[in-house]
């Protein structure tokens, strides 16, 4: 756990940089934690930002990356293009929600 | 020191749905974790890449003491189709996919999916038997060449 300050505000991140209370997130910091991925979000990249947070705020969880492909209509092949280092992952940390469960 | 796994290659010898399914969620995790991956496919898992075949897959009924019933009966006319129907009952409740999808899931993921070029030989398969997420046939030393760095898992 480490405390750090993020476009202004000072937050707690876990040990894989997830922010440990998503209601302290901003898109600022979205943009700041994006450029440590190597990232510089387009459009399409904030689609899938804005449907993790989303679908963090109504279900309490991030989807895996086939949910994510299946409900967010963005294909897997892409999903990966977007976020090589995974893109559920690197859409959760981005979008300041808890890493995303599950397996498949 | 950094000693996360940043890469796996996975063998996958088994023909059987219980032998391939850790394989394919093994080899989609890696990938969702950021990590690279490959699947080469041996001896009976060319079962899993062959178009004929993928649908085909079961579970073993005789000598798999996990099904949880007396081995006598696994030798039943249609006692695999049963247990492979029940299986894959219980992994669409539990939203696994079946093989054909979970197979283009793991190769739109950008793992990479290789056939054993001696088990191919002496099955008599060619790359318009394997499915075309299939990137290549390829030797054991191609193999080798291809996991260098990470970590293989045999299965």
């Amino acid at each position: 756990m480490t405390t750090q300050t993020l476009a202004g505000v000072s937050v707690e991140r876990d040990a894989e940089g997830f922010l440990t209370d998503p209601s302290l997130w901003s898109e600022a910091m979205a943009v700041a934690i994006a450029a440590e991925e190597g990232i510089a979000l387009t459009e399409r990249h904030w689609e899938v930002v804005r449907f993790m947070r989303h679908a963090y705020e109504t279900t309490g969880a991030g989807p895996n990356v086939r949910l994510l492909a299946k409900t967010s209509g963005v294909p897997v092949k892409e999903l990966y293009a977007l976020f090589p280092r995974g893109p559920a992952k690197t859409a959760a940390k981005i979008a300041g929600i808890p890493k995303p469960h599950g397996c498949i | 020191m950094d000693e996360r796994i940043a890469k796996v290659s996975i063998v996958v010898s088994k023909g059987s749905l219980e032998g391939v399914y850790p394989a394919l969620i093994m080899a989609n995790g890696a990938r969702a974790e950021g990590m690279e991956a490959n699947l080469f496919f041996t001896f009976f898992g060319l079962d899993v890449i062959n178009a004929k075949r993928i649908e085909h897959v079961k579970v073993a009924a005789v000598g798999n003491p996990g099904l949880h019933m007396a081995s006598l009966l696994g030798v039943l006319p249609g006692m695999s189709a049963i247990a492979t129907r029940m299986m894959e009952r219980r992994m669409e409740e539990n939203d696994i996919p079946g093989l054909p999808e979970f197979i283009e899931l793991v190769a739109d993921a950008g793992c990479g999916l290789y056939g054993c070029r001696a088990s191919a030989d002496m099955f008599g398969f060619t790359e318009a038997d394997f499915v075309p997420q299939v990137k290549a046939i390829i030797t054991v030393g191609e193999f080798y060449a291809l996991s260098a760095g990470g970590q293989i898992i045999f299965t």
